[in-house]
Order: structure tokens, then C-alpha cells, then sequence
């Protein structure tokens, strides 16, 4: 650059000035490109961003027990959790039930408690009930007399616990772990403990299905990407076509198609293959077969961008070197095709675990993915900050594979069909 | 790809075999789609072949039962606001990342691209908490919360096919427009918009499609009288699926061929268009 | 392509129109939303009370369904936007939702509706009782011959052979499960409270565990049993009345062990048409009202004074005639209020492995 401008008799502080022009310019077209980008960034933002940053905080954040017994969880502060509270906790706890009694706000501190505490939740009603008459100390035996709870060190310590403002328990219960009265990490008894199970489900599925789509979809992407460009366009609208339709009315059509007196049990049945229906429907097998045709087009079509791009030079020069057509195959042809296979099955797996609805209506009670356990969690059991966790755990897995896939394919790539 | 004829049998036999698998794949992706069609038609409430006899019965319930009829309307409401909002912010987008160079640039694609990895039902239950706690969600702003949140999820198909186009696009063409004296505007009418044109109609299908189809997020922030056709079809499979379902399905199919078929034309005009510029 | 700048900025002119005729303003005093169950329930609901008031006081009413999510109802409540009037809500949500502060409290004065005439009045402080409904058992009398007689048979596989259709739910499942093992009727409830009796009733359902399909709609029952996909199957008895009646279906209910319950109207705390719900309730909990609906579906009317309106005909397939009411299981309210949440969880957790 300095020779050059050299060369041109430019002195420095013309060099200089003309480097602040190209740079004004330079910059003034970054702006201009980043005033377009803007409006949709700022629109992912406070539509996209923002509410996923809203889940994640639910799952953390649970103020229910701070804003209910203020005067409880200051008192609580000092406590050691060595042994049960002074005096002035218990008096605390008094006022506080009382006071929530009265504002009919003691059932949601009695909720968020017996998530903790198995069955707490009618011994807090009733605790608030009799707290309202108390007129005068000592609390502690009077509270310990109304229930036994409250001479437990482990009460007091899930209180103390709960009344901060960040919790660590729906993300420890998304993975079966809780805390007992010492704060050490604890499984979850076992009658209850579901998550890991349903989380290692979930990956076993989109796995499942993921091999299914490479099998099935490989020697088809072989085929089409092989065939004459006419025929293969023909043959992809059979591909395209499943892949526009909704995922709903594919998901339908499994329905039908699996019933116990749906289209393929009358075949076996008319076939005589078998005498009763088989379990189709609400199965495991029927789940993955859905789920199997619904990613098939996503698995193969970067299979087939890629196959299309192999010279079939490169396998002639492979036979004519002597290579059996099957080795050529396996040596030469099927390494091409590797970034394809990693590019749709990676793709195929990301989609596969965040799968709802096809588990939902074809699966049985077995077959469901964490999707539907967050579904479940916030529709049917109330319960926002367990929704929460276990949605940030999947949202975690989600996007280390999406950096992964990132990195090794970049988003942008996707096909559309 | 012909056989060569020195084919030995193991290649014969190779050959015979994988057209059969495929044919076997090909049956597998489109069996549900052509079984479900006729059973519209069936003049039982069953779901089996043979069918013992044809009815538009399904059609005409349908077309005469306002819940279908307003869901389809609510739909294609919804449906053509997101097109709209998605597509011309996601057209703005990819203007913009085309012409950027710059060191963040790749996450900023990431970020934009981001609605459609994460699991919907992610999503959705996020934009429940936000929306609820900006009370758009309130039967006053009806489908607002809906459209937002659909437009979220259709806005990266836009930038996917809108940028997949740009990348061939020379944008001396846009200096040259300039220096002939077209202000900005006129330049990206005249010309870059007929250069981009079928990108932004194949991402502005894939946008519709999007949210009129989209079951998950529309059953979460939409309330149970606010009802969307596949919200409709979805609470019909749980509640008890009759045949309108398969009557609506197949309606469903029906707009995907449409799309399906505007879509290849785009793509052979513009081979023909490439095919003569060339 | 002189017509492309046009079709853009008609775009964008369309971006901009329906961003601001979007909001839809009702106008708050005729118009109502009503929540309720769906199926043949909101059905008889919709002929017996919507649509007569509707036509007499000129009101519109915007329905809508839900299967129970007092999630929803929580949500729009703590967020102020509340956009559901009047929902029918079972007795665990009245008294759990009430507690939690997210329903009006019931002022009868304002409803002008004397409370001691309901069924079930007492009950609840927050919601007014509309029927008293019953969780029971049917069988296609086509199919099991001879069908089951009592509750037990429901886990007795080798008598009854074929799949059950069971709610997918804790709820009076886990208390036949325990008359099924012996439990006395008077002590299921002693029973349920202690974690060996909780241990029994699942120990219990496991023995049928494999050939249940669960449902969670009440339109699914009747219609698994239709198709042949279950043996027997539980549900809410006007569903099943309502197959027989309507679709002349050949189910036989088996009221043994019936659990009945009521079904309340009850109002979303801060409904911005408090008055028009208000209105609404007072008029469908007349006996008129409640009479009339009794013919549509089975379900017994809380106002006492509908009774002498009901015919005998349709009075003795209601929960309440004397013949069904031989062996009844007398749901605890407060039991599910309190051990509600941590039983479905224990229940779910128990179905997924």
C-alpha cells in the first residue's frame, strides 16, 4: 500500500486522508447493510430471544415464598441450620401464615412447599388457619403444637431455601436430584423420579430415527441423484410432496393408517398374516415410524445435494484401476458422500428432539419426549418453573448440537427442497 | 445411470435390488398421504378399505360447520399477516447480510435462523410467559401474540431462500442502477426485485405455509375460542377423529400440492431464464 | 414489471392495515365467553342455557373448550388479562383455584339465588354448583356377555378379558383400585392418606397397567368403546348417555362404584365483564334452565327446586335415582384439593416407565 501510494507522489497526509475516506465509505455501507438487517434482528429479539430468556429465567426464578412470608425469610437469614430457628423465626412464621391466610395466598406458599415436601400442603392450610388466632408467644411450642412439621429441621431448612429468589430446585428435579435438610444432592425416590428416563427416551428416539432416515434415505438419494434428470425430478415430487404437506395431516394419516382397525391391521388381518390387530397405534413402533417418514426428507435432500456434486469419474478411475464394484463403491464413492450423511443426519437429529405432536397422538404413555412432559408440566400440572427447567435442558442439548452443526455444515446451507 | 453390459450378476443383481428398495422408500413416503385421501370420500364413519360406498357428506359438513369454516378463515387471517410481516423483513435482512463483511456476521445468521432449531415447544411456552406479561395475549389483541409468534418462526425460511438467490446476484448491477441517476428505491424495484423475485415468492410460500400449518404454538397462545384449522384438526384427533378431519387433511394436501407446483414452475422459469442468459 | 413497486407497497400497505384493525374491540356489556368441557356436555349446555339466553337477553356468548388446564386460568389472572367469563370448573379446581385467590368469590346476594337450595352449595366458596355428574363404568352389551356388575370387575382380566379405557388421571382410579383389593368403601379415603395405601392402590393398577388405553378427553371413551378397542371403559356417565341415546349405542353402565361429583360455574378473578357473568350464571342455575337441560344430557341439576320439573323417564338414568345409587363412592374433595398435585405427578411418573 505505502509503495503504491508512494509510487503515486501521494504525500502522507494525502495517503492518510484518502485511507479516512475509504474507511468513512467503508463504514457507512457496513451501517447501511446492518440498518437493513436490524429490523428483523430486533424483531427475533423481543419476539424470540427475549421469551426463551424469559423460560430460562422461570426456571431459576420463583419468588412465591419470598412475596408471600417477607418477614419469614428475613428472619431466616441469620439462621445456621444447625438446629430448628429462634423465637423470632417462629413468630415470623406466625404472622407470615397468618397474614397469607387472610389474603388467601397461603395455598400458593403451600404449593411451591409441597413440591419439596411430599403432602405439606393441607398441614400449611391448616397451620395458616390456627396461626390467625394465635394472639401472643411463645410461637414455637404453639406452632409446633398446631403441627409436628415445624419442629422439623428439614421444613425449616426447604423454607429457608425456597425464600431466596433463585432456586436451584426445578432444574435439580428436571434431573431426578434434590436437596435434602444439609443441602447435599440427593436422588429423587424412585417412584417419582422420571425425567433422566424420559430425557434418555428422547435421545433414543431421535436416534432411532435418525438411523431409520440414513437407511432408508441413502440408497434413495442414490438413486435419484444417479438417474436421468428428467426421471429423477419426477421421482423427487414424490419426496417434495410429503415434505410440503403439513406435519399435522402426516401425523393424521399415521393415525388412521396404524388404528387397531385401520388400513394396515385390515391387511394383515385380510392377508391372514395375523389374527388380531396388532398394537400399532400408542406403541413405540408406530411413534417411530411416523416420526421416521415425517425427517426422511430432511435427512435425505443433503445427502443428495452432495451425491449430485460426485463425478462419476472418480469411480471409473477407481474400477479401471481394478477396484470390484462394490469396494469402488465403499472406498471412493461413499467417503464423498460423508459430509451429506452428517449434514442430514445431525439436522434430522436436532429436529427429532424437540418432537410433540406425533409422540402426543400416536404414541402411548411410554413413548412420550420431553416436549410432551413440558406440555404436560404447564397445561395439566400447573407447574411453570418445572416447564421451565426441564425446557432449558432441551433448549442446552439443542444448541450445542445446532453450534455443532454450525460449524460443520452453517445453517444458511439448509435446503428447502 | 444405464448398466453397462459387462454387468457381472452380483451387479445385476445390485442393480434390480437397490430400485426396489427405492421403490419400497418411495411407497413408504407417499402411502400415507394417498390413503388418507379417498377415506374423505367413504360414506361410513370408519377408516378401512374397501369402503362400502362414496359421500361428500365430510365435505359438506365442513364447508356448513362454522367451527371448521371460521377456523379456516382464522388461519389464512393469520397466515397472509405473517407473510406479509416475514417477508418483508426477511427480504431487508438478506439485502443486508449479503452485503456485509464483517467478523460477527455468522452469528448474527445464526441468531436469525435460531426459530427454526429450537423445539417449538420451546418457543412456544417462552413467548406464553412474554406474551402473558405484556397482556397481548388479551381477547382485545386477538391473533396479534399468534402472528408474532409465527412470524418468528417463518421469517428464516425467507432469509434462507431470499439469501440462497442473492448469491448469485452481481451488485455491480445496483451501482450501475446508482450511477445512472436511480435513487434507492427505483434501483431495488427495478432492479434487484425482479432478479430476486422468485426467491422472495418461494420463501414468501414457505412463510404461509409456516404458520398455516403451525399446531404447536397456536394450541398454546391461542385461547380455546380463538381456533386455527390445524388447532381444530389437532383437538379433533385427541377428542374423537371422524372423517371431517380426513376431509380437512385432505384439503391440507391439497393447498401443499399448489405450493408444491408454484414452486417448481419458479424453478424452471429461472432455469430457463439462466438457461438464455447464458 | 412496471406493476412491481405497486404490489410492494400494497404489501406493505396490507402490513399496516392489519396491524391496526387487528385489535378487535367487543363491546363488553353483550358479549360473554363461556369455557367448557366440549362434546355432548357443552352440547346439552349450549341448548339448555346459551343459546335461550342468548336469544332472550340479546347477549352474544363466544364458547370455547378446555379439558380442566387451570393453568390457563392462573395465567390470565396473574397477568390481568383475563379473557374467559363464566368456566364450568370440577370441585378439585374450584376449591384448589379458590384457595390460590384466581376466582371471584360468589356473592349469592348479587346472583339473587337462595345457596342453601343447591346441591353442594356449602361446598365451595368460590363457584355455584350447576350438576352433579358420575365417574362410572360401561360395556357394549354386544360384546361382554355376560358384562360386568361390579366396580371390581373392571381388574378382573380372566373373567373380562379386552382392554380398559381408564382417564388418564389419579382420580377415582386410584380409589376403585382399592375396592378392588378389599379396601371397605367407608375407609378408602383412611386408606389413600397413608404412602402404604398410596403403595397399594398402584400396586393395584399395575395388575391391568398393560391393557389400559388412557384417555383425557370425555368424547373418547364412548368412541373407543364404538370401534371395539376396549372391553370397558370408564367416563362420565351423560357421555355414555348420550352414545345410547343419540348414537343407539348398546352400552350398558355399570353403576356400581360410581363416584359422583359436581361440576361448578365459576369466574376468572377480575373477568372485565364481571356483571354479564354474573347475569349469565344466575340465569342458567334457575330450575327452569337446569330442567330443561336434563334433556339432553343425564347429569343431575344442583338447584333442588328443578327437580319436580325432570320426568321420571329421564330421572332414572340421572347418578342420583334411588337404583343407582346402591354401592356409591363418595369422592373427598378436600383430599384431592390437598394430595392432588403430588398424586398426579406420582401417577404420571408411574405411566412413563
Amino acid at each position: 500500500m505505502t509503495a503504491i501510494a508512494e509510487n503515486f507522489g501521494l504525500d502522507i497526509a494525502e495517503r492518510d486522508a484518502l485511507k479516512r475516506r475509504l474507511r468513512a465509505v467503508e463504514r457507512g455501507r457496513r451501517l447501511r447493510a446492518l440498518a437493513l438487517v436490524l429490523p428483523l434482528f430486533l424483531f427475533i429479539l423481543v419476539s424470540f430471544v427475549i421469551p426463551i430468556g424469559e423460560l430460562l429465567r422461570n426456571a431459576v426464578f420463583d419468588p412465591s415464598i419470598r412475596a408471600n412470608m417477607p418477614q419469614t425469610v428475613t428472619a431466616l437469614a441469620a439462621w445456621d441450620g444447625k438446629d430448628l430457628p429462634d423465637e423470632a423465626a417462629f413468630a415470623a412464621l406466625a404472622a407470615d401464615l397468618a397474614a397469607a391466610n387472610k389474603a388467601k395466598t397461603i395455598a400458593l406458599i403451600g404449593k411451591r412447599l409441597n413440591y419439596e415436601l411430599s403432602g405439606i400442603r393441607s398441614k400449611i392450610l391448616v397451620s395458616g388457619r390456627k396461626a390467625a388466632q394465635l394472639t401472643q408467644g411463645p410461637y414455637k411450642e404453639a406452632m409446633i403444637g398446631i403441627d409436628k412439621i415445624w419442629g422439623e429441621r428439614e421444613t425449616w431448612a426447604v423454607l429457608k431455601r425456597a425464600g431466596a429468589t433463585y432456586t436451584s430446585f426445578y432444574v435439580l428435579d428436571a434431573l431426578d436430584l434434590g436437596l435434602d435438610a444439609d443441602g447435599a444432592l440427593t436422588p429423587t425416590p424412585a417412584e417419582r423420579a422420571i425425567y433422566v428416563t424420559v430425557f434418555m427416551r428422547t435421545l433414543n428416539i431421535s436416534l432411532t430415527v435418525t438411523v431409520a432416515t440414513l437407511l432408508l434415505g441413502f440408497p434413495l438419494a442414490y438413486l435419484l441423484a444417479t438417474l436421468p434428470t428428467r426421471t429423477s425430478n419426477l421421482l423427487m415430487i414424490l419426496v417434495l410432496l410429503p415434505f410440503w404437506t403439513s406435519l399435522l395431516v402426516r401425523t393424521t394419516a399415521w393415525f388412521v393408517l396404524l388404528q387397531d382397525n385401520g388400513t394396515i391391521n385390515d391387511m394383515l388381518q385380510a392377508l391372514h398374516l395375523t389374527s388380531e390387530p396388532l398394537p400399532l397405534i400408542f406403541s413405540r413402533f408406530g411413534t417411530v415410524v411416523a416420526m421416521t417418514h415425517i425427517q426422511l426428507p430432511f435427512t435425505l435432500l443433503p445427502i443428495y445435494s452432495v451425491m449430485k456434486t460426485i463425478s462419476p469419474s472418480y469411480v471409473r478411475a477407481g474400477r479401471s484401476l481394478g477396484a470390484g464394484p462394490f469396494y469402488a463403491f465403499w472406498r471412493i464413492y461413499f467417503p464423498l458422500t460423508v459430509p451429506g450423511i452428517a449434514a442430514g443426519c445431525l439436522l434430522t437429529f436436532i429436529l427429532s428432539l424437540g418432537y410433540y405432536i406425533t409422540p402426543a397422538l400416536v404414541g402411548g404413555p411410554t413413548d412420550q419426549m420431553v416436549s410432551g412432559i413440558i406440555e404436560r408440566a404447564m397445561n395439566s400440572e400447573n407447574n411453570w418453573g418445572k416447564a421451565s427447567a426441564l425446557g432449558g435442558i432441551l433448549l442446552f442439548a439443542t444448541l450445542i448440537l445446532y453450534f455443532i452443526y454450525n460449524r460443520l455444515v452453517g445453517i444458511d446451507k439448509i435446503r428447502l427442497g | 445411470m444405464a448398466m453397462s453390459p459387462y454387468a457381472t450378476p452380483m451387479e445385476r443383481a445390485w442393480h434390480v435390488g437397490l430400485r426396489l428398495i427405492c421403490a419400497a422408500v418411495l411407497l413408504f413416503l407417499i402411502a400415507p398421504i394417498i390413503v388418507i385421501m379417498p377415506l374423505s370420500f367413504n360414506s361410513e364413519s370408519y377408516f378401512t378399505y374397501p369402503m362400502p360406498g362414496l359421500s361428500l357428506q365430510w365435505y359438506k359438513e365442513f364447508f356448513t360447520n362454522p367451527r371448521w369454516i371460521d377456523s379456516v378463515v382464522m388461519s389464512i387471517e393469520v397466515a397472509v399477516a405473517v407473510t406479509i410481516i416475514a417477508t418483508t423483513l426477511g427480504i431487508l435482512a438478506s439485502l443486508g447480510l449479503s452485503r456485509l463483511a464483517m467478523r460477527g456476521k455468522a452469528a448474527i445468521i445464526a441468531l436469525l435462523l435460531m426459530p427454526m432449531i429450537v423445539p417449538v415447544i420451546i418457543s412456544a411456552v417462552g413467548m406464553y410467559f412474554f406474551y402473558v406479561s405484556l397482556g397481548i395475549l388479551s381477547i382485545t389483541w386477538a391473533p396479534v401474540g399468534l402472528i408474532l409468534a409465527h412470524t418468528c418462526l417463518a421469517a428464516p425460511f425467507v432469509v434462507i431462500s431470499v439469501t440462497a438467490t442473492l448469491s448469485g446476484f452481481d451488485h455491480s448491477l445496483m451501482r450501475a442502477g446508482a450511477s445512472l441517476g436511480a435513487p434507492p428505491m427505483t434501483v431495488f424495484f427495478k432492479v434487484v426485485m425482479p432478479l430476486i423475485l422468485p426467491g422472495v415468492i418461494s420463501g414468501a410460500l414457505f412463510a404461509f405455509v409456516t404458520s398455516f400449518d403451525e399446531v404447536v404454538v397456536a394450541v398454546f397462545l391461542a385461547s380455546p375460542e380463538q381456533r386455527t384449522l390445524p388447532k381444530q384438526m389437532f383437538n379433533g384427533i385427541r377428542e374423537n377423529i371422524n372423517p371431517t378431519i380426513t376431509a380437512a387433511a385432505t384439503l391440507l394436501i391439497l393447498v401443499s400440492v399448489a405450493l408444491l407446483t408454484s414452486l417448481e414452475l419458479l424453478r424452471r422459469r429461472q432455469e430457463r431464464l439462466r438457461g438464455i442468459r447464458a | 414489471m412496471k406493476t412491481l413497486p405497486w404490489l410492494c407497497a400494497a404489501l406493505l400497505a396490507g402490513v399496516s392495515a392489519t396491524a391496526i384493525s387487528v385489535p378487535k374491540q367487543a363491546s363488553a356489556e353483550d358479549t360473554l365467553t363461556v369455557i367448557s368441557w366440549g362434546g355432548a356436555y357443552q352440547e346439552s349446555q349450549r341448548k339448555a342455557f346459551m343459546e335461550p339466553y342468548a336469544k332472550e337477553t340479546g347477549a352474544k356468548i363466544n364458547e370455547g373448550e378446555y379439558n380442566g388446564e387451570i393453568a390457563k386460568i392462573r395465567a390470565m389472572v396473574e397477568s390481568k388479562s383475563v379473557t374467559w367469563d363464566v368456566v364450568d370448573v370440577d370441585t378439585q379446581t374450584a376449591l384448589a383455584a379458590c384457595a390460590e385467590g384466581t376466582l371471584e368469590t360468589i356473592d349469592w346476594a348479587k346472583l339473587g339465588l337462595d345457596r342453601s337450595k343447591f346441591i353442594g352449595g356449602d361446598i365451595a366458596d368460590c363457584a355455584v354448583p350447576n350438576i352433579l355428574y358420575s365417574t362410572v363404568i360401561a360395556y357394549d352389551t354386544t360384546k361382554l356377555k355376560p358384562g360386568p356388575t361390579k366396580i371390581t370387575d373392571l381388574f378382573d382380566m380372566q373373567k373380562f378379558p379386552g382392554k380398559r379405557a381408564l382417564q388418564k388421571s389419579p382420580f377415582v382410579n386410584l380409589e376403585w383400585a382399592l375396592i378392588a383389593d378389599g379396601v371397605p368403601m367407608a375407609d378408602i379415603y383412611k386408606v389413600l392418606n397413608t404412602p402404604e395405601g398410596v403403595d397399594r392402590a398402584f400396586k393395584k393398577l399395575d395388575t391391568i397397567k398393560k391393557d389400559v388405553v388412557w384417555w383425557e378427553s370425555g368424547a373418547q371413551p364412548p368412541q373407543l368403546l364404538a370401534d371395539g378397542q376396549v372391553a370397558i371403559a370408564s367416563d362420565w356417565n351423560g357421555r355414555f348417555f348420550d352414545a345410547v341415546k343419540k348414537d343407539k349405542k348398546p352400552f350398558q353402565i355399570v353403576w356400581d362404584g360410581q363416584a359422583p361429583d359436581y361440576d361448578w360455574w365459576a369466574m376468572p378473578k377480575g373477568t372485565p365483564n364481571l356483571d354479564a357473568a354474573y347475569k349469565f350464571i344466575a340465569w342458567s342455575s334457575q330450575p327452569g334452565p337446569m330442567a330443561e337441560q336434563t334433556k339432553y344430557i343425564s347429569y343431575g341439576p344442583a338447584n333442588k327446586d328443578a327437580g319436580p320439573n325432570i320426568s321420571a323417564e329421564v330421572l332414572k338414568d340421572l347418578p342420583t335415582a334411588p337404583d343407582n345409587m346402591k354401592n356409591v363412592l363418595y369422592v373427598d374433595p378436600q383430599f384431592w384439593a390437598d394430595n392432588g398435585d403430588q398424586l398426579r405427578e406420582r401417577f404420571n411418573a408411574w405411566l412413563s416407565k
